[in-house]
């Protein structure tokens, strides 16, 4: 909170967030919903269709202190759920493709009900406002996690609200990003193909899709998911040894419309770590910073000082390099 | 050296090569207009053969062994020394023809305009550049080059 | 004989001050409408010959020609016009019906004009290709729903692709329809810029063969010219089912055409009229083309990849569909704009639907069955420059094919008269006084720099929308706003109107 405090100029109060893993021990195993409702009428409605998919272990609304520059929340909850195993097997899903389904069936078709969080030990926290308040406003300093991503929006293209805030998560996934990339609707409508519903019409909830897509849906590793979104240029490809060069060529070849264009950098978070990456130009900043057993990625280099007076090693990284940061004992993304 | 070689292949039968071969060599070489309205209009001395389909331009070869300049009575026509032309020297000319008869592919003219000479290909050398012929063949059928 | 009612439909201004006699426009004339008049020494024009095409007026030398529209006028009528009567008496005196060349010329709406781009301002930075990578590759060809990766190293090789430097193909003109100069000419310049031309229905001339890597080999209805050879010359097989400018019907190359080179390259007698039949008659069913398809892959051993050619129809979106779960790897889609060298006029001016919005509904209709990403889609048919390119594009396309682009970069100057066999520029006709007139070293050229300058402006509109690789516009339609559409066009074409 006091590095994005300090990155206050990058935002203008409508939007602020965090996504904080390792949170919620006790539920390891359950799936952890925070959902905005605009109304006790909307909760009524799509609680229903929360109770009739999932088993329910823990309502609750989500505690939240009174602060100053936070107006106009919804109503937000959070449940702790399973999928219901009978609902499950009839689906014929994988049980994280129900999880998915599900959430877009409320995003999309429930109004005035939106599930900004959907993993397993993790939450991602939002809403209108500078990130600092909206920490404030959720009293973050009670949690303990061991990935923290925070983020705080100049939005432009859409409207600042509750749910446009960042991260966006899906899953485990959460995303902060940075940018506007001018790939939107490429991105989206192969994404709508395979189900995905872009609903937010935000490039961040695209990218999030994407990255579900390439690593959950095709398997692919972080570092062929970043060579599709990030995918290196021709003439970098024309100078690779055979072998890469035929798989990287497929890729741009198959899953070219996934490529992420325009100015980016963001911040994917899972259980197992975190990848930081910038467009395959560098149309935007970005710096990484190690000390110990700690790995930092902001906007600005001081961002980083602000919390890590003394960091060991800074750099910036490339156009499309990744900056990968993994458990320990962990060996993917 | 240069020379002018026609590609039969591609020469579209338009005659553009006799008449800007005329208007170079006439008294007014950069109006096409005058050069045909006024005074005394040259002959072309590049004529395209024709037995359709096929077509092309042909004027003096400039022979390294040139039989014109052999048969030549005056010594009018002759090769010049430096650029390996083979030109006539219209003042020496006195249109006996015998070099008409002797050109093995019928490239010299006779011109009767005025004063009786034989007349034919100089390769505009007088214009140091890209002869009229070939700059203005709107398909590249006339092409400048050195060749083996 | 009786009176023929046409008058002439152009007027030949010759400026007496300028002209010099020389008679160049007289040599250059196939339709012979200017003759020298040997007994009073100056060439003199007959109107009612012109068609139009220019010839004359580029290589006069004096500059002395214009032509003109005749200025005969009949009386203002909000029905009857001009077209309308004259083609009555064209039939009353003929009894037969009328033909024509290249596309439509009626005022139908090109949507591409009613069509803007987006450019980037402040919240995302423009990228200038003149500085920064800007790429235009692209693959045509069946995509797999997934790759097979082991030790983050591709396992399985992809299905066959056509690679392309830019995405614009030349399209199917047969040699036979145009000339071997012409056919000469679009192979070269594919080959310098790494793109593919497309033989056409009428086989590939054994001059050509060596352009293999840059071919797509068409088979129609008509089969001329296709044995194991040929199909195994090109890149791609194509099977052509319609054309844009005549859709529901096959093609007529006259037997004054086919000359020996021409009856050899079709394997068809010479002199005699190749006429390919309106349906393929082994294909009565969707069912039946799935066999075609298989058939020519099984000939070709499975290394090329095959692509459907339709005429976009009414129900294109699903016809399409249909294509793509044949086995199809690229849809080719041909608007009804599109040009040719021969055609009923009725059939070119009143059958098909605009390419833009066959285009819209193909890609949209195959993105609903989550399809869109396994095939490619090419479509055709009045691609004037390269905005139209970058429209298609983000409407959706793969690539697109050129034709009268292409023909007018070679020097056609749309006289519409291809199908008399007379081009003045040596383009569409077989005469070999004519088809010397087209050089094919300056027709490579010319097609090559056309489509150089095309992929020069296209990246510059990419860089101007932040957009540094084609394939990040492929069906990117927030970066198309309409102009004066309604909303029926806007919700067919998935575009919003300029301002929302």
């Amino acid at each position: 909170m006091k590095s994005i405090a300090l990155m206050h100029d990058r935002s203008n109060g409508l939007g602020g967030g965090f996504a904080a893993y390792g949170i919620y021990p006790e539920y390891a195993d359950h799936y952890a919903l925070h959902v905005f409702y605009d109304s006790l009428a909307h909760r009524a409605a799509a609680e229903e269709f929360i109770n009739e998919h999932f088993n329910v272990d823990a309502s609750e609304m989500i505690q939240t202190r009174k602060v100053k520059a936070i107006t106009n929340s919804p109503l937000i909850w959070r449940y702790f759920v399973q999928p219901k195993k009978n609902r499950l097997l009839a689906s014929e899903l994988t049980e994280e493709e129900y999880m998915v389904q599900c959430v877009m069936k409320i995003n999309s078709c429930y109004d005035g009900a939106y599930i900004f969080s959907s993993g397993k030990n993790m939450g991602a926290f939002k809403g209108v406002g500078y990130p600092e308040d909206i920490g404030e406003f959720f009293r973050l300093d009670e949690y303990k996690g061991y990935i923290w991503t925070a983020h705080g929006r100049f939005p432009t293209n859409t409207p600042g609200w509750w749910g446009g805030a960042h991260p966006f998560t899906l899953l485990d996934w959460s995303i902060v990003h940075n940018g506007e990339i001018s790939s939107y609707d490429a991105n989206a409508r192969f994404l709508e193909m395979f189900g995905y519903k872009c609903t937010l019409q935000t490039d961040t909830e695209v990218i999030t899709y994407i990255f579900d897509y390439l690593m959950r849906k095709q398997g692919l590793s972080i570092e062929l998911a970043v060579a599709t979104v990030a995918a290196p240029l021709w003439k970098e490809i024309d100078r690779m040894e055979e072998g890469q060069k035929e798989t990287i060529k497929a890729l741009r070849t198959v899953f070219g419309s996934l490529l992420v264009n325009g100015p980016f950098s963001i911040i994917l978070g899972t259980r197992n770590g975190i990848v930081a990456l910038n467009d395959r130009i560098k149309l935007r900043n970005m710096v990484a910073a190690t000390k110990g057993d700690f790995l930092y990625v902001a906007s600005e280099e001081s961002g980083i000082r602000e919390i890590c007076p003394d960091p060991e090693e800074v750099w910036v990284p490339k156009g499309g390099e990744p900056v990968i940061g993994l458990l320990e004992g962990v060996e993917h993304i | 050296m240069k020379r002018v070689y026609a590609r039969e292949e591609v020469c579209a039968g338009c005659k553009l090569c006799e008449v800007h071969c005329i208007v170079a060599h006439s008294e007014y070489p950069k109006d096409i207009v005058k050069a045909f309205k006024k005074g005394i209009r040259p002959v072309a001395r590049v004529i395209v053969e024709e037995n359709r389909p096929v077509s092309f331009a042909l004027q003096c070869r400039h022979c390294d062994d040139a039989p014109c300049t052999k048969a030549c009575i005056t010594g009018a026509m002759h090769r010049d020394p430096e650029t390996g032309v083979v030109v006539n020297e219209e003042e020496r000319c006195v249109g006996c023809w015998t070099c008409i008869l002797a050109c093995p592919f019928g490239a010299i003219k006779r011109d009767e305009t005025g004063r009786k000479v034989a007349s034919k290909c100089d390769l505009c050398s007088k214009n140091d550049g890209v002869p009229a012929c070939v700059a203005h063949c709107p398909n590249e059928a006339l092409v400048f080059e050195e060749r083996n | 004989m009786s009176l023929d009612y046409t008058t002439p439909q152009f007027i030949i201004e010759r400026n007496r001050d300028r002209c010099i006699d020389c008679r160049v426009c007289v040599n250059q004339c196939a339709n012979e409408a200017h003759i020298y008049d040997e007994e009073e020494g100056r060439v003199v024009s007959d109107d009612s010959r012109c068609v139009d095409c220019h010839r004359c007026v580029v290589l006069c030398p004096t500059r002395a020609l214009s032509v003109r529209k005749y200025p005969l006028e009949y009386k203002e009528h909000g029905t009857w016009t001009a077209r309308d009567i004259n083609a009555i008496y064209k039939q009353a005196a003929t009894g037969g019906i009328l033909l024509t060349g290249m596309g439509t010329d009626r005022n139908y709406r090109i949507y591409w004009d009613h069509l803007l781009l987006n450019a980037s301002q402040v919240t995302n930075p423009s990228i200038d290709p003149l500085r920064e990578p800007m790429e235009l590759k692209t693959f045509l060809g069946r995509k797999p729903e997934s790759l097979v990766i082991e030790n983050g190293r591709l396992a399985e090789k992809l299905p066959p692709q056509l690679e392309l430097e830019v995405p614009v193909m030349f399209s199917a003109m047969s040699f036979g329809s145009i000339s071997l100069n012409a056919h000469k000419s679009l192979a070269r310049a594919a080959e310098e810029m790494g793109t593919y031309f497309n033989t056409g229905e009428g086989g590939l001339h054994r001059e050509l063969y060596r352009y293999g890597q840059n071919t797509i080999v068409q088979v129609a209805s008509g089969r001329f010219g296709v044995h194991q050879d040929y199909l195994n010359a090109g890149a791609a097989i194509e099977i052509k089912i319609g054309q844009g400018a005549k859709p529901g019907i096959g093609g007529h190359l006259p037997g004054e055409k086919v000359g020996t080179e021409v009856s050899l390259t079709r394997m068809i007698p010479r002199g005699s009229d190749a006429i390919s039949p309106a349906p393929h008659h082994d294909i009565y069913s969707i069912e039946d083309l799935r066999q075609l398809i298989f058939s020519l892959k099984e000939a070709t051993n499975y290394e090329k990849p095959v692509s459907v050619k339709i005429a976009a129809v009414h129900n294109v979106a699903a016809i399409a569909s249909g294509i793509a779960r044949a086995g199809a790897d690229i849809i080719a889609i041909d608007g009804f704009r599109a040009g040719t060298g021969a055609t009923p006029l009725r059939t070119r001016d009143n059958v098909g639907i605009p390419i833009e919005l066959a285009l819209a509904a193909v890609d949209s209709r195959l993105r609903e069955e989550g399809i869109r990403n396994q095939v490619s889609l090419v479509i055709g048919g009045t691609i004037r420059n390269s905005a139209d390119i970058v429209k298609a594009i983000a409407l959706g396309a793969d690539a697109v094919y050129i034709g009268t682009s292409a023909l007018i970069a070679l020097g056609c100057h749309m006289c519409q008269q291809c199908f008399t066999g007379k081009c003045n520029w040596g383009i569409a006709t077989q005469d070999p006084n004519l088809v010397k007139r087209l050089n094919p070293d300056i027709g490579a050229r010319r097609a090559a720099n056309l489509l150089r300058a095309w992929a020069h402006e296209i990246k510059e509109l990419l860089g101007g929308m932040g957009i540094n690789a084609l394939e990040s516009l492929r069906g990117n339609r927030l970066m198309l706003r309409g102009i004066n559409l309604t909303t029926k066009e806007l919700e067919i074409l998935g575009v919003k109107h300029a301002g929302e």
